[in-house]
């Protein structure tokens, strides 16, 4: 039950997990200093912000909270010399299902985050910043608290930062237990005092009408960890690692029926959906084989395993060829997982086997969806809601034969009609396991309770 | 409304790291007084919104929204058991239901629930919540501010042990 | 030969038009005649973008090689389809824009939004004030579906909350649009109203410390899309179909707000507001509307009287107005006075002016009556038409200057008559054994009060419902009231008593109708040069620039 340290796979590559289950190591700046902690710091204040953005461009790294956003084109979008300041943030509200990654960051190395930080701050020239951490996080504000105390006491901090002439103040501000909170205008609406309604984009967006109506960058934990070490290695020479476009390592979390579920960090594209199960997690439990992959978090849409996937594949040379794989085939990468119709997402891995019911694990998901959707525009709230009651009602024996149809139809009507990406959060579960599970969906139709999915009331 | 003086300059600090605008110390004060005082009630409301030179319908939009900013006081001890898909998978209704059994807290329905579920001596308050960020070392549970993963139906009896 | 450089080129439904720049696509498509559903859209608040339904098919020129629009054989740019549709009511044209309002998708997203509100929207339109105005009705029947295929057990929500004074709020009709929300913090700045609980158990609240008691609360029910907000007056009274409506104008201050009042057979149910930007946008405070139940009182004067031995006595019109005109000729010049009201219409106080001149009197004045403005709609002077009183002649430059002095010469027995058009004299600091000592009090009025008591002579008129006419706004704004009652009884028109009463006096005639006397008006005041009734309209005539007193005095919303 205690928290036990976790031995890095062989097959791994740490960069950002580096710290993470390390024996000896404690999350406190001395440990991090006296591992060289704080250097790329320093070699940044020797460079233009330009420059930084530039290697940041260079990089190709993209967003790692889940939409894969382009972090060097975000940073781009804020033009320098503007009249009004620049605010960053740290989204630390990791909350998407299946991902559990930045909570370890934030409680066993939180200075690679702060370090990775003021960087970034340096870069856009922002002189106040936000860490906004989920609220069920509380340890971890605290310790957040005290690294910037740690870290403002050392001068990395506060004014004139190691002699640059750049101030920068950072506060960390708690969540309360909203996942629309991840969204980033949701959050800059939260930070704001106001209810947490994402904002319609035109003409919102964060790099122009931010947080207090300013320039603003929203970037995940893990996103500006990289930036750190991107300015240690050069943006060049990071996007060696993992593939074109697909740049850099990333954080998986596997969780669901595997033998040893947990985190992991590779190269992207570096290792398959089969390797990660069968060779990094053990694979399936006694006498199950899999049945479904949510390869991104519960927004991504769900793949099954005895599909055959045809992914559009770009070689060195140029052309294009099409493959065929099978689910265990497909590398994880923010290309290929979309090309095989779902996501990278936030990296974290649900794997079900044969005796998962596909209708209780929908269940599960609109639940969550439901109980999470701020309620602001039509579809999503009227639809997610509708949703979970359809599928619970399917679960318990109240199902009926049009259910299906519009079970999906809902989720259609959600779909790109919606202010933010909740909508299609939440109508992607739906509209996946219908179209991959169809049967078990319309099997309920007239049909008493189902005990499968032991865990269903 | 007594707002205790140490609780006070707390509060005043607080309010200071947000230099642009004072409404976004809302949340950041809520959370302050939720800590010390336990929950948020209807005085607070006012003497939040007071001030920090807002409505009192302003405050009340954001503690009617958060389900983490409690209207009543919980148990003693508040615990809060994961139910989204990995922990689902992994057990956490049935920990959820030994939870209630051992807690001695009578669970009339099922879900997130926008009242907290308390038991009769107050000890303990239960809540079923969602992703708690650990979904490979499932089922997890809080209990109080405290952190637990992997929690097997036969641990909990000792882990209530220690918040008694 | 170049283009203005404000119009841009927008196709709608294929067709290229110009609209200025700064339009919001929405209010482009309405001007190019392509209707937008829409709930959360207004023009005179913010767009938050919430309700879904003005989504439409948005395109932008493609772009070529050389980053400049390509451009199709008809000469214009090639159109660019953003798959994904995009609502109109938060964005501005831009040059080249497309947009469909008609296509497959976009009846799908309308037929979708309308499934949506619809699932938890309680079935209470047999019982809902809103039925006949209700845009969930209308857009359902355009843009819905007729059955319903939601199973579930809808949501429950708070019904028949007392949200204020004024307001009941129906929360499971509610569809969450927050236009009352936004309403009543950037046009009232009473930051009262907001959503609580989350997702599909959001519900719209006050908080209980501080309800929802604004002067301008009953605009939120105005602007309600459904039957969410009701107006506590209006509830249950009368269904909207049945209601007559006619434009008029507000008389309870000297702003002249414009309305609609809602009328059947005879009885006054509810005033509404009409939007006017040069006056009061769209808007119109509670005080002035709901200021008319008084017009549906049973105590209503019906009848005229005359006063004999044993009180006053029911008689014929022509009775009274003989009776009045044989009583005013005994007096000459200051032996009468003449109090009028600056609540009447400038049509009436035109011939009160003439009968003045004809009594040959200097005592002459209107009653004025001023309260606290607000810095919105409500004007501080109380009476409609202070300057339509000035402009006459009928009042000086400061109103009511002249009343001291009347009441003091009545108390001495220098003034013997008393012509009351519309007021009472106890506002003027006269007591009731004053007015008896009059020998002659010819009074004009609507309601029973201690002048009509004291009357010599009762001639019953119109309330203001009931007048057709003009009045002068605080800003010299000259404005049109439309009949929509006939007065009780035997009651007549205030204008056609006080020209009866000069006929009395100096038998020469030449008024038959009202437009007679607008004309005598127009030909007599420079000001009102050229004008005629029908030529006001129905947003009125600015008459003079703003003075710099009208325009401190004034409001602007």
């Amino acid at each position: 039950m205690a928290s036990t340290t976790r031995t890095p796979h062989p097959r791994e590559k740490r960069i950002i997990f580096k710290n993470i289950d390390r024996p000896g190591w404690t999350n406190d700046i001395e440990c991090y200093l006296h591992d060289g902690g704080y250097e790329e710091l320093k070699k940044a204040f020797t460079m233009k912000p330009e420059q930084i953005v530039n290697e940041v461009k260079a990089s190709g790294l993209r967003g790692r909270g889940g939409a894969g956003f382009p972090c060097g084109v975000k940073w781009g979008f804020i033009k320098p010399g503007g009249s009004k300041p620049v605010y960053l943030i740290c989204n630390a509200d990791e909350s998407e299902p299946g991902t559990f990654k930045d909570r370890y960051i934030i409680h066993q190395d939180p200075h690679q985050l702060l370090e990775g930080m003021i960087i970034s701050c340096y870069a856009v020239n922002a002189r106040l910043a936000y860490i906004y951490i989920r609220g069920e996080f509380p340890e971890g504000a605290k310790i957040l608290e005290h690294a910037l105390a740690e870290a403002k006491e050392q001068g990395f901090l506060g004014k004139n930062i190691l002699g640059s002439g750049f101030d920068l103040e950072i506060y960390v501000f708690r969540g309360a237990g909203a996942y629309i909170c991840g969204e980033e205008t949701g959050l800059i609406e939260s930070m704001e005092g106001k209810r947490p309604y994402p904002r319609i984009k035109p003409p919102y967006f964060p790099a122009v009408l931010g947080l207090y109506m300013c320039p603003t960058i929203v970037n995940n934990v893990e996103t500006l960890c990289n930036v750190k070490h991107i300015v240690r290695i050069g943006g060049a020479e990071y996007a060696k690692m993992g593939k074109p476009n697909n740049t850099g390592t990333r954080l998986l979390c596997v969780s669901g029926d595997v033998q040893q579920p947990g985190y992991y960090e590779f190269e992207v594209g570096g290792i398959t959906i089969g390797e990660l199960i069968n060779d990094i997690c053990g694979g399936m439990k006694p006498g199950r084989t899999l049945k479904a992959v949510i390869p991104g978090g519960s927004s991504a849409k769900v793949l099954n395993a005895k599909d055959r996937y045809k992914i559009k594949a770009k070689q060195p040379d140029g052309t294009t060829v099409e493959l065929e794989m099978g689910l265990e085939d497909i590398p994880i990468d923010f290309d290929t997982l979309a090309a095989a119709g779902s996501m990278a997402g936030s990296g974290g891995v649900i794997v079900m086997d044969d005796t998962r019911d596909m209708v209780w694990a929908l269940n599960n998901i609109n639940e969550f969806y439901a109980h999470e959707s701020c309620g602001q525009c039509t579809p999503c709230r009227e639809g997610s809601l509708w949703m979970k009651k359809i599928t619970e009602r399917m679960l318990h024996g109240g199902g009926v034969e049009q259910d299906t149809d519009t079970l999906k139809t809902v989720a259609d009507n959600i779909a790109g009609r919606t202010i933010c990406a909740f909508g299609e959060a939440c109508a992607w579960p739906t509209q996946s396991f219908i179209d991959k599970f169809r049967d078990e969906f319309a099997a309920t139709a007239g049909k008493k309770g189902s005990e499968n999915g032991s865990t269903n009331h | 409304m007594d707002i205790p003086a140490e609780l006070e300059t707390k509060i005043d600090e607080a309010i200071t790291q947000y230099p642009v605008s004072k409404r976004s110390a809302t949340l950041p004060l809520l959370h302050l007084i939720q800590e010390q005082l336990g929950y948020i009630d209807e005085a607070a409301i006012e003497w939040v919104a007071k001030k920090l030179g807002l409505e009192p319908i302003n405050v009340l939009e954001l503690v009617t929204f958060y389900p983490m900013i409690r209207r009543e006081p919980a148990g003693k001890h508040h615990i809060r058991v994961c139910r989204t898909l990995s922990c689902a998978m992994a057990g956490s209704y049935e920990l959820l239901d030994t939870f209630c059994k051992y807690a001695r807290i009578d669970r009339q329905h099922n879900g997130h629930g926008t009242h907290l579920l308390k038991s009769e001596d107050g000890k303990y308050s239960i809540e079923f919540v969602e992703c708690l960020a650990s979904c490979g070392f499932g089922p997890v549970c809080m209990i109080n501010d405290d952190f637990y993963e992997a929690v097997s139906q036969e641990e909990v009896p000792q882990l209530l042990e220690k918040y008694q | 030969m170049s283009e203005p450089t404000d119009l841009l080129n927008v196709q709608i439904d294929g067709i290229w038009y110009q609209f200025k720049k700064g339009t919001r696509v929405i209010e482009a498509c309405a001007q190019a005649g392509k209707f937008v559903p829409h709930y959360c859209y207004h023009p005179k608040l913010s767009s938050p973008g919430n309700c879904r339904m003005c989504l439409i098919e948005m395109g932008m020129p493609k772009l070529g090689p050389d980053r400049k629009p390509a451009l199709g054989p008809d000469g214009k740019p090639v159109i660019s389809w953003i798959p994904r549709p995009q609502i109109s009511c938060a964005q501005d044209i831009a040059e080249g824009m497309g947009v469909r309002t008609d296509s497959p998708l976009t009846r799908e997203c309308r037929n979708g939004v309308m499934e949506f509100l619809l699932i938890n929207h309680p079935l209470d339109c047999p019982i809902c004030d809103q039925a006949g105005e209700c845009q969930l009705q209308e857009y359902s029947v355009e843009f819905g579906t007729a059955g319903s295929r939601f199973l579930e057990e809808k949501v429950k929500k708070p019904k028949r909350v007392e949200l204020g004074p004024r307001v009941t709020l129906d929360d499971e009709r509610c569809i969450l649009c927050s236009r009352c929300i936004r309403f009543m913090k950037e046009v009232a700045h009473d930051d009262v109203l907001g959503f609580a609980s989350r997702g599909s158990h959001t519900y719209l609240t006050a908080h209980p410390g501080k309800l929802l008691d604004s002067n301008y609360s009953l605009n939120t029910v105005d602007i309600c899309p459904v039957g969410a907000l009701t107006s506590t007056d209006f509830r249950f009274k009368m269904r909207v179909w049945f209601l007559k409506e006619t434009k008029s104008i507000c008389t309870s201050c000297a702003t002249g707000c414009n309305t609609i009042i809602g009328t059947r057979e005879n009885v006054i149910y509810r005033q509404t507001p009409r939007e006017n930007n040069a006056v009061n946008s769209d808007w119109m405070c509670d005080y002035g509307r709901l200021n008319f139940h008084y017009v549906n009182s049973a105590e209503r004067l019906k009848i005229p009287q005359v006063r004999d031995s044993q009180g006053l006595a029911n008689v014929s019109w022509r009775s009274a107005l003989a009776k009045a005109g044989e009583e005013l000729k005994q007096y000459q010049k200051d032996g009468v006075a003449v109090v009028a009201s600056a609540k009447m219409t400038n049509e009436e106080l035109w011939l009160a002016k003439k009968l003045i001149d004809s009594l040959g009197t200097t005592y002459h004045d209107i009653v004025p009556r001023f309260g606290e403005a607000d810095d919105l709609l409500m004007s501080a002077d109380r009476n409609p038409n202070t300057l339509g009183a000035q402009l006459f002649g009928v009042t000086g430059e400061h109103p009511g200057a002249k009343l001291q002095e009347i009441a003091e010469s009545i108390g001495s027995g220098e003034i013997k008559a008393v012509v009351a058009l519309g007021e009472d004299l106890t506002q003027i600091g006269l007591t009731a054994s004053q007015l008896k000592k009059l020998s002659t009090l010819i009074v004009v009025g609507i309601l029973p009060n201690e002048t009509t008591r004291s009357a010599s002579v009762l001639l019953p008129a119109c309330a203001f419902p009931e007048k057709r006419g003009t009045m002068i706004n605080i800003k010299g704004r000259l404005q049109r009231l439309n009949r929509a009652l006939q007065p009780p009884g035997e009651a007549r028109d205030d204008w056609e008593i006080i020209r009866d009463l000069i006929q009395q006096l100096t038998g020469s005639n030449g008024i038959y109708l009202i437009e007679d006397v607008f004309k005598q008006i127009a030909d007599t005041i420079p000001e009102m040069k050229g004008l005629s009734f029908s030529r006001i309209g129905d947003t009125g005539v600015q008459l003079v620039d703003e003075t710099e007193e009208a325009r401190a005095a004034a409001v602007t919303v």
